[in-house]
């Protein structure tokens, strides 16, 4: 199928509005995106019509609810090609996935003078749960260097891997920097070492097409809220064997088999890691977006995404007192940037002022402001429903900025 | 192009963020005290010099958005010679203005500071415009820890 964005965007009702008298130019969307009208609808129709408690009525509403629930857990394995339904674990969001992966897996296997191997380039999430790991168990957080492009230094990373490393944990695509990382050498020479690979998806997931099998990773995390799903849901997929050996993160209903004062038997994958009601709309919109997604195709958005980065690198690049932060040669759709004159907090509230939408700050990634001494960068960041006209209206807001502030 | 900003971004918070009034260190400072809002990236450091409780002498450091280098750039002109007592009664006065509870502030009576008004209109930035001015306050209270308005 081609690839039509006025055909894209008009599934995207909140497009469709004038901010502050101009049409809106939503370029926020490594912090969420927008929802197409069969998302909404979807949470409509549950709230309407399905929805009751899932695995535990025996009535025809909780039946409903639990096929749709169920349902969108096979349409997760199948976006990102899991061998099985176990292995997939419904949570809050991408961060509450590392916590779980750290509180379970890390608690159960990582001990004092154990080491766990990021990247300078992380998000927070994927920092702080392993740095309170690390605290509560003695084991040493090591952060692989990365250069002033925002790329991995590679071989510095694989040169870290040594006997004692129990988890690599590394972000699939850079929320900060936009920078893709070679994940396959970095799982390849891991595995070698039968040490086991987290890939944060939080970004990777919404512009590429993703195959955890393919990959070999060990566990996959990623949020339904930048994946054009509601907030609220995300993802935990862990290998089954791995899975299995892990405690249960939280106690409660829905992951136990039998309860009695004495003992507890817990619910079988993945259940025993679904305590107490989950967000079942939330999780039928989930599925509701991969549908959508899946029909026009993940290799046909990474294409048209790539044309968008390329579009705007090369428009960013005419403005002079513009420095783009973050120039790896593999890189999703994000241009994060600083001017000279302009502080980027002006620069946020100068653009929303015509209508255009991006972020203003850290990007909750404050090691790697630190690392470009920058105190903040703005940021664009495209999704696939965005166009090369709104790109130009962002290009000339900033180049008027700049005049206005001399 | 940006019209409607003009209550926010007066030609002064332009003047001011080019060219900072009193932007130096000050070695022989009586008080020192960081302001930092992390989650923005604005940062300064105050220095004052207080002689038998009137402030001889105000100066900073630091980075930030224009809104926060114009307003303490502004702070620092309009504090020196102030007692201890006035500054923080202009603190008080600044701290009503921006934050919009007190509707009837002669705005008069802030002199230049008049110009940072208009970032009530704007709640995500009231806190770069209040930034220097809880910074001044810790430093009037003798108090050594760096100051957030976040």
């Amino acid at each position: 199928m081609s690839f039509d964005v006025t055909k894209i965007r008009a599934d995207f009702p909140i497009l469709d509005q004038q901010i502050r008298g101009k049409p809106l130019v939503y370029l926020d969307n490594a912090a969420t995106c927008q929802k197409p009208q069969a998302v909404i609808d979807s949470i409509v129709q549950v709230y309407s019509c399905d929805y009751a408690n899932v695995h535990r009525g025996v009535h025809a509403l909780s039946e409903r609810s639990t096929a749709a629930y169920e349902g969108a857990r096979e349409k997760v394995r199948q976006f990102i090609n899991a061998r099985s339904d176990k292995e997939i674990v419904f949570v809050r969001g991408t961060t509450e996935a590392i916590n779980l992966v750290a509180q379970s897996f890390g608690k159960a296997k990582i001990k004092q003078g154990d080491e766990i191997l990021i990247t300078a380039m992380e998000h927070h999430s994927n920092i702080v749960p392993w740095q309170m790991l690390c605290a509560q168990t003695g084991a040493v957080l090591k952060v692989a260097p990365i250069n002033l492009q925002g790329e991995l230094l590679l071989d510095d990373m694989l040169a870290m891997l040594n006997d004692r490393t129990r988890l690599v944990a590394v972000v699939h695509m850079s929320n900060a920097l936009g920078s893709i990382n070679p994940v396959a050498k970095i799982i390849a020479a891991a595995h070698a070492r039968s040490i086991p690979v987290l890939l944060d998806g939080a970004q990777a997931v919404p512009h590429m097409p993703v195959d955890v099998q393919g990959l070999d990773c060990d566990f996959y995390v990623f949020s339904g809220h930048k994946l054009y799903a509601p907030s609220g849901v995300g993802v935990l997929y862990g290998k089954e064997a791995l899975l299995e050996a892990m405690p249960p993160y939280q106690g409660g209903g829905d992951m136990i088999r039998k309860v009695t004062f004495e003992a507890t038997e817990y619910n079988v994958l993945p259940y025993k890691f679904e305590a107490g009601t989950p967000n079942i709309a939330g999780v039928i919109g989930l599925g509701a977006a991969l549908d959508y997604l899946s029909a026009i195709g993940m290799q046909n958005i990474a294409a048209y995404e790539a044309e968008l980065l390329s579009y705007a690198t090369q428009q960013a690049s005419k403005i002079e007192s513009l420095r783009i932060i973050g120039e790896a040669r593999q890189k999703g759709a994000i241009l994060s940037f600083v001017l000279q004159t302009v502080h980027p907090h002006d620069i946020g509230t100068m653009l929303d002022s015509i209508g255009i939408a991006i972020r203003a700050g850290h990007h909750c990634a404050m090691p790697v402001m630190d690392f470009f001494q920058v105190p903040a960068t703005a940021r664009a960041s495209f999704a696939m429903y965005n166009t090369q006209q709104e790109i130009d209206v962002l290009m000339q807001g900033i180049a008027q900025l700049i005049e206005v502030f001399g | 192009m940006f019209d409607d900003l003009r209550d926010l971004y007066q030609e002064v918070i332009f003047d001011h963020n080019r060219n900072p009034r009193n932007f130096r260190v000050m070695p022989d400072a009586d008080r020192k005290v960081e302001g930092f809002n992390p989650l923005c990236g604005d940062r300064l450091t105050l220095f004052l010099k207080i002689t038998e409780g009137v402030i001889q002498d105000a100066s900073f450091q630091g980075s930030g958005c224009a809104i926060s280098t114009a307003s303490v750039s502004l702070m620092t002109e309009i504090v020196k010679g102030k007692t201890e007592q006035e500054a923080n009664q202009l603190f008080e006065m600044f701290h009503a203005m921006t934050t919009g509870k007190e509707d009837a502030i002669n705005l008069e009576s802030v002199g230049k500071l008049a110009v940072l008004a208009g970032v009530r209109d704007y709640p995500a930035r009231v806190k770069c415009a209040t930034l220097a001015w809880h910074t001044l306050e810790a430093a009037l209270k003798n108090e050594q820890q760096s100051v957030s308005t976040e």
